[in-house]
């Protein structure tokens, strides 16, 4: 089985945001939600790098450790999801993400919050894979039709980069011996411990 | 002339080319590395502890990249306060039921006399119960969101859980609102009887009638109920401050303030109902008598003279309470 994991070249990231476009679009993702955003660090300095940044989709998750209902759960593509029937909106996965992936539809209104939102991988939820139920809540489940993650895919740079973590991880290491230069890929430590030598 | 002037055109746009070109082929000989001067993850997680940028979507707050921050939350939420909570609250149950099976209940030493004296009012009394019933409340639904999943959730199952949760959430947010008012009002209307003085630390040296038998004497409140007013006063404070900043995404701090809010909030909950369970163990099984003062308002005079013999005599002095010389039973005002 393979591990997915994300991974943003920010030497090629030109901050066009088609990837966060793609997701809106093709899960619906209601307003105010943005699964995928694009940070821009030292904007307009020398040295300025754009990431493409959503749910890391993290080794031995934060969110999933602090969840008092325990609703996360994790595919066996190492794929980080969870249940919006389980899920109380209490905003703990928000206090623990590091990438500030868990978002509430609801602001204010006493603290309800409402269900959780995040990055689904383009894997949907819990439902059957394709259902209309399914795709009310997480939307698109693309990886149970053989497809990747969109925002990815359709990356006019082929900055993001979504799918095995050793395919990617190996295509950004030919990437930077040909270049000869790499800022990293950004977000791994902290989501997987580990980090692509280069 | 038309022909010249396109002439000096190109002779000019082909000097510039070339001049191009030379510039050029000098720079093709060392390699450039634009990471060089570039940003740096680790660096830069080094510096702040969190990376930040900007993001053209309406959410700023999402231009936070990383916060790796939540790592040592996590640590609290899921070890430090499961710790913290069950040795004060476990700890607390075991001292009152070795208390309790080796002091036993505090007797009233000369019997009911038959005769009340007012202690509390029906405000006072409503004041009281209202903000002990939502507390109850609130403490429940918090435990339950630090040791329901562990302790719960595998005895009712997912679904049920969940729903009960959310329920609890619910009352946990929207109970705040008359726990806070009660807490306020308990502030205000108490305060005068609850400024520590010198008779306290005689009480507190003479082990407060709790440890031993004797009877020291107290104003309305003695040291050891101004404690619980405190407690009430600066502890609820602090939760009802944390708890609505955390009910309040953004409002007052970010993500870390949030976290933090969260540690001062399990915190200061799980000492408050260490607190409350000692406070309620006296205020029930473990003295004869105090119940009446929150139960009907009346306590017996016997029960006042004993623990809070100048209290009685002020209420005397005012005319508000039965002498001690007659033996008529007097109905409370």
């Amino acid at each position: 089985m393979a591990r997915m994991k994300f991974l943003c070249d920010a030497d090629r990231c030109i901050e066009c945001n088609a990837c966060v476009t793609a997701c809106k679009n093709e899960h619906e993702v209601p307003w105010g939600i943005n699964r995928r955003r694009v940070v821009t660090i030292n904007d307009g300095k020398p040295g300025e790098r754009s990431v493409s940044m959503a749910c890391m989709h993290c080794t031995d998750a934060p969110c999933a450790a602090v969840c008092p209902v325990n609703c996360f759960y994790t595919t066996a593509d190492g794929v980080v999801l969870h249940s919006k029937d389980l899920c109380i909106g209490c905003g703990y996965c928000f206090y623990a993400c590091p990438f500030g992936a868990p978002q509430y539809p609801k602001v204010g209104n006493f603290g309800s919050r409402g269900k959780m939102d995040k990055c689904t991988f383009c894997a949907g939820g819990p439902e059957a894979d394709g259902s209309r139920e399914e795709y009310e809540k997480y939307g698109a489940n693309r990886l149970a039709e053989g497809k990747l993650p969109l925002c990815a895919e359709m990356c006019s740079t082929k900055s993001l980069l979504a799918g095995d973590g050793e395919i990617i991880a190996q295509i950004y290491k030919e990437r930077v011996m040909k270049r000869g230069y790499g800022s990293g890929a950004w977000g791994w430590k902290t989501a997987y411990r580990e980090t692509i030598e280069s | 002339m038309a022909s010249l002037g396109r002439f000096i055109r190109l002779t000019v746009g082909a000097c510039a080319f070339l001049l191009v070109i030379a510039a050029s082929v000098p720079c093709k000989a060392q390699q450039v590395n634009p990471t060089a001067s570039s940003v740096n993850e680790q660096q830069l997680l080094q510096e702040l502890n969190r990376i930040q940028g900007r993001v053209s979507i309406p959410d700023q707050r999402s231009g936070v990249l990383e916060q790796p921050a939540g790592r040592d939350w996590r640590e609290f939420r899921n070890v430090t306060l499961r710790w913290i909570g069950g040795i004060t609250i476990i700890g607390m149950i075991a001292v009152l039921v070795i208390f309790y099976l080796t002091r036993g209940m505090v007797r009233l030493e000369s019997g009911r006399s038959g005769r009340t004296i007012v202690r509390f009012s029906a405000f006072e009394r409503f004041v009281h119960w209202m903000t002990a019933t939502c507390f109850i409340v609130l403490a429940i639904s918090g435990l339950n969101i630090t040791f329901g999943r562990p302790l719960l959730l595998p005895l009712v199952g997912f679904e049920a859980f969940s729903e009960w949760s959310q329920w609890a959430k619910y009352a946990h947010n929207y109970l705040s609102f008359p726990f806070t008012i009660g807490v306020a009002l308990i502030f205000l209307m108490w305060i005068a009887g609850n400024i520590p003085n010198k008779v306290d630390i005689d009480w507190l040296k003479r082990g407060g009638g709790i440890v031993g038998h004797d009877h020291p004497p107290a104003y309305r409140f003695n040291a050891g109920q101004k404690a619980i007013y405190w407690i009430v006063v600066i502890g609820g404070g602090a939760v009802a401050v944390t708890g609505y900043e955390l009910m309040f995404p953004f409002y007052l701090s970010g993500i870390e303030g949030m976290q933090l809010a969260q540690i001062v909030h399990s915190i200061v909950a799980v000492l408050f109902i260490a607190a409350m369970l000692g406070h309620i163990y006296i205020g029930t099984i473990g003295m004869e008598g105090a119940f009446d003062a929150m139960g009907t308002g009346d306590v017996d005079l016997n029960w006042a003279k004993e623990h809070h013999s100048l209290w009685v005599e002020e209420e005397q002095a005012k005319g508000h309470a039965p002498s001690g010389g007659t033996s008529r039973p007097v109905a409370a005002e």
